[in-house]
C-alpha cells in the first residue's frame, strides 16, 4: 500500500500533457503497491480546479487544488512549499512530476526541503519497500543507467512522453488547500510570460519535427524548413547548433545534447551533419529522414530513410508531395 | 560582486562509450575529460560578469578526488582567480550529497551570485545546482538562456516548452546556465602560465550519504540500419511512399 503525491502541472489554467502522464505512473506505482491512493495537485489561479475531472480520469483518487491568483505564471518558491508541506503532513512513498522546465525547478526544491532522494528524467521505475529501481538516460542519452535508490518519499521527474497516459477512470475528490506561502513574498518574480510561435506545436509534443541545419545556407531558406512542417500540419521546427549559433533561429529551437532532447514519431533531418552531439537529442526518434548532399554525412547512419540531393530543391518537392498525400491524391 | 560556479569534471561529449568489466561505470580508458559544458557557459558569464563591472572575483568550486584539480586549472587558465576542491574519494551519482557539501562550503563564503550548468553531462540530472539553492535558503533561477545583475538585483530569462518567462530576483542567488548565454573562451598562453601560480585549496568534501546509487549501465541498441532511397527530387515520390506504406507516419 503506498501513496503517491503528483504534481500536476499547468501553464495558465490549462493542464499540461507530461501532467496526465505523471498523474498515470502515479496511479500504477499505486496499484502495484497493492493499493494506495492517488493525490494530484494543481496549482493556478482560480478556474484551476476545473481540471480535476482530467486529473480522475487518469486515475487521481483526491485532487488537492490550490488555487490563487498569484499562481497564474509559475510561483515556483511557493508550489515548491506547498508540495513539500503536503508531502510532510501525509504518509506518501514517493512524489511524481514532470522533467519540465518546471519540474527540472521544483524537484531539486523538493528533494532538499524534504531531505528525500531524487531521481530526474526518468524512463521506468520499480518501487519494492524502501528501495526503488530507476531508470534513466544518462551521458546525453548515450548510456542508459539504472539506479537503486533508498529512503521514502523518494522525488521523481518523469521524462515526458516516456511513459504515456493510461486512463483509470475514478471520480476525484477535491480537496482545497491554500498555498504554504503566498507567492507574493517570492524572492523570483515572474515579470513577463512570451508566448512563442503562432500555432505550432511545442517541440516535446509534435509527432513530426522538420529540423534545419548548416545546409540550408541562410536564415531566409528556414521558409522551406516552415513550408515541410505545415504540409505534415502538426510539425514542430528544430534546428542544430550551428544554426542557432549563427542567429538563425533562436536557441529554444535547438536539438542535442544542450538543447532540446526530442522523440517524435517522424524526424525530418534537412541539410544536417548528424554531429554526434546532435544526435544525442534525436536518435530516439521513431522514424528518421535525411535530406543531405553529401552521402557521406553521418546522419544517414541513423536515418530510415535518406534522400541524398540539394535541399534547396529536394525540399519544396517533398512539401509539394506530402501535401498531396495529406490531400489522398 | 564575488562570484562562484561549480564545475564538474566530465567525459568529453565526442566519446564513443564502453561499459567496464563491472558493468556499472564507463570505461574510462583512452577517454579524455574536461570541464562539463554548461558549467564552462557558467564559467564564461562569470568572467564576463566581471570584466564589465571592472572588479570583484570569481572563484570555482569541484567536488571529487584529485583528479578535479586538472579542472579547476583549467577555468583559471581562463580566467578565474582562484580554486577550491572539495576532496572526495570518488564523485557520487547522488546530486543531493554533492549539494549538500557544496551548500556547507558556501555558508561562509558570501558569494552574492553562485552559478552552475543547468545539468551536467554524465549524471544529465540537473539537481545539484537547485538543490544547492534550496540548502542555502536563497533565491534561485533554474536554467536560465539570459542573465543580467544590476543594482543587486538580478533579470533572466527561462526556457519554458513553447514560451519563455523573464523573472527578476534578489540576491545573493544561485542560477543554473542553460543554452544560448555564452560560449567558453579558449585559455590563452599568458593564463595557462599565470593559472599555475593562481591560490587552489583542497580541504574535505562534508558530502551528504549518497542514498542514489549506480547498479548497472547498458549502451541503448543501436538503430537498425537505415537506407538510401534515391538521389535527388527524383526520390521524393518514392519517400512519401514509404512514410505512407511502411513507416505509417503520413
Ligand atoms: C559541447 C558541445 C555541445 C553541442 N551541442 C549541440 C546540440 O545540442 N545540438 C546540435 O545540433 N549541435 C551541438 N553541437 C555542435 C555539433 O558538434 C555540430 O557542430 C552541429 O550539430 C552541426 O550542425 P549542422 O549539421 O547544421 O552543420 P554542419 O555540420 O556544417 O552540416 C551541414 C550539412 O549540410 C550539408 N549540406 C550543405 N549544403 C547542402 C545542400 N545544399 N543540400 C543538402 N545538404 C547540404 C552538408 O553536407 C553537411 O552535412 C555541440 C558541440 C559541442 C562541442
Ligand atoms: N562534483 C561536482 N563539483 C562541482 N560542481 C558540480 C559537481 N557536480 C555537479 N556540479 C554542478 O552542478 C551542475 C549540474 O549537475 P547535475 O545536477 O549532476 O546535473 C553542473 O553543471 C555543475 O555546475
Amino acid at each position: 500500500m503506498a501513496n503517491i503525491l503528483v504534481f500536476a502541472e499547468t501553464r495558465g489554467v490549462v493542464l499540461r500533457k507530461v501532467a496526465t502522464e505523471a498523474v498515470s505512473l502515479g496511479r500504477r506505482l499505486a496499484d502495484a503497491s497493492g493499493g494506495g491512493e492517488v493525490h494530484a495537485l494543481i496549482a493556478g489561479p482560480p478556474g484551476t480546479a476545473q481540471k480535476s475531472d482530467v486529473l480522475g480520469r487518469f486515475g487521481a483518487d483526491v485532487v488537492l487544488a490550490v488555487e490563487h491568483q498569484g499562481l497564474a505564471t509559475f510561483a515556483r518558491e511557493s508550489i515548491a512549499a506547498t508540495i513539500a508541506a503536503r508531502a510532510k503532513s501525509g504518509e506518501y512513498r514517493a512524489i511524481v512530476l514532470g522533467f519540465s522546465a518546471q519540474g527540472r525547478d521544483l524537484g531539486p526544491r523538493l528533494a532538499a526541503k524534504l531531505d528525500a532522494p531524487l531521481v530526474s528524467d526518468i524512463i521506468d521505475v520499480e518501487l519494492t519497500g524502501d528501495s526503488a529501481t530507476v531508470k534513466h538516460p544518462g551521458y546525453a542519452n548515450k548510456v542508459i543507467i539504472t539506479l537503486v535508490v533508498t529512503g521514502s518519499p523518494i522525488v521523481l521527474s518523469i521524462r515526458p512522453s516516456a511513459f504515456g497516459a493510461a486512463e483509470a477512470l475514478r471520480t476525484a475528490r477535491v480537496e482545497s488547500i491554500a498555498p504554504a506561502i503566498d507567492p507574493a513574498t517570492s524572492r523570483v518574480k515572474v515579470t513577463q510570460v512570451i508566448e512563442g510561435s503562432k500555432g505550432r506545436p511545442d517541440l516535446a509534443d509534435a509527432p513530426v519535427i522538420v529540423a534545419g541545419g548548416r545546409g540550408l545556407k541562410a536564415p531566409e531558406n528556414f521558409k522551406l524548413v516552415e513550408d515541410l512542417a505545415d504540409a505534415f500540419g502538426n510539425a514542430a521546427v528544430g534546428a542544430t547548433r550551428a544554426v542557432t549559433d549563427e542567429g538563425w533561429r533562436p536557441h529554444a529551437d535547438q536539438i542535442g545534447q544542450t538543447g532540446r532532447q526530442v522523440s517524435p514519431q517522424l524526424y525530418v533531418a534537412v541539410g544536417i551533419s548528424g554531429a554526434i552531439q546532435h544526435l544525442a537529442g534525436m536518435r530516439t526518434s521513431k522514424t528518421i529522414v535525411a535530406i543531405n548532399k553529401d552521402k557521406e554525412a553521418p546522419i544517414f547512419k541513423v536515418a530510415d530513410y535518406g534522400i541524398v540531393g540539394d535541399v534547396l530543391e529536394v525540399v519544396p518537392a517533398l512539401t509539394k508531395a506530402v501535401r498531396e498525400a495529406k490531400q489522398g491524391h | 560582486m564575488k562570484i562562484a560556479v561549480c564545475i564538474k569534471r566530465t567525459p568529453d561529449s565526442e566519446t564513443r562509450f564502453r561499459i567496464n568489466a563491472s558493468g556499472s561505470a564507463i570505461d574510462e580508458s583512452g577517454v579524455k575529460f574536461d570541464m562539463d559544458d554548461f558549467a564552462s557557459y557558467a564559467v564564461e558569464v562569470a568572467l564576463q560578469m566581471k570584466e564589465k563591472a571592472g572588479s570583484g572575483e570569481v572563484v570555482v568550486l569541484a567536488v571529487g578526488p584529485d583528479t578535479v584539480q586538472e579542472t579547476l586549472r583549467k577555468a583559471m587558465s581562463m580566467g578565474v582567480d582562484r580554486a577550491i576542491q572539495l576532496k572526495a574519494d570518488a564523485t557520487p551519482f547522488d546530486g543531493l550529497a554533492i549539494a549538500k557539501a557544496l551548500a556547507a562550503e558556501f555558508r561562509t563564503g558570501g558569494f552574492d551570485l553562485m552559478l552552475f550548468g543547468k545539468h551536467a553531462f554524465d549524471t544529465s540530472e540537473g539537481v545539484v545546482g537547485t538543490a544547492t539553492a534550496e540548502l542555502l535558503d536563497v533565491a534561485c533561477v533554474t536554467a536560465a538562456s539570459k542573465l543580467e545583475i544590476a543594482n543587486g538585483k538580478g533579470s533572466a530569462r527561462r526556457e519554458l516548452e513553447g514560451a519563455a518567462e523573464m523573472v527578476e530576483f534578489s540576491l545573493p542567488a544561485v542560477v543554473t546556465i542553460d543554452e544560448g548565454i555564452a560560449r567558453p573562451r579558449y585559455p590563452s598562453l599568458k593564463g595557462i602560465m599565470a593559472a599555475k601560480k593562481k591560490p587552489l585549496e583542497s580541504k574535505p568534501a562534508q558530502l551528504g550519504t549518497p542514498r542514489v546509487t549506480v547498479k548497472n549501465m547498458a549502451l541503448p541498441p543501436d538503430r537498425p540500419p537505415g537506407r538510401i532511397v534515391g538521389e535527388g527530387t527524383g526520390a521524393v515520390a518514392e519517400l512519401v511512399k514509404l512514410l505512407q506504406t511502411e513507416a505509417k507516419v503520413l
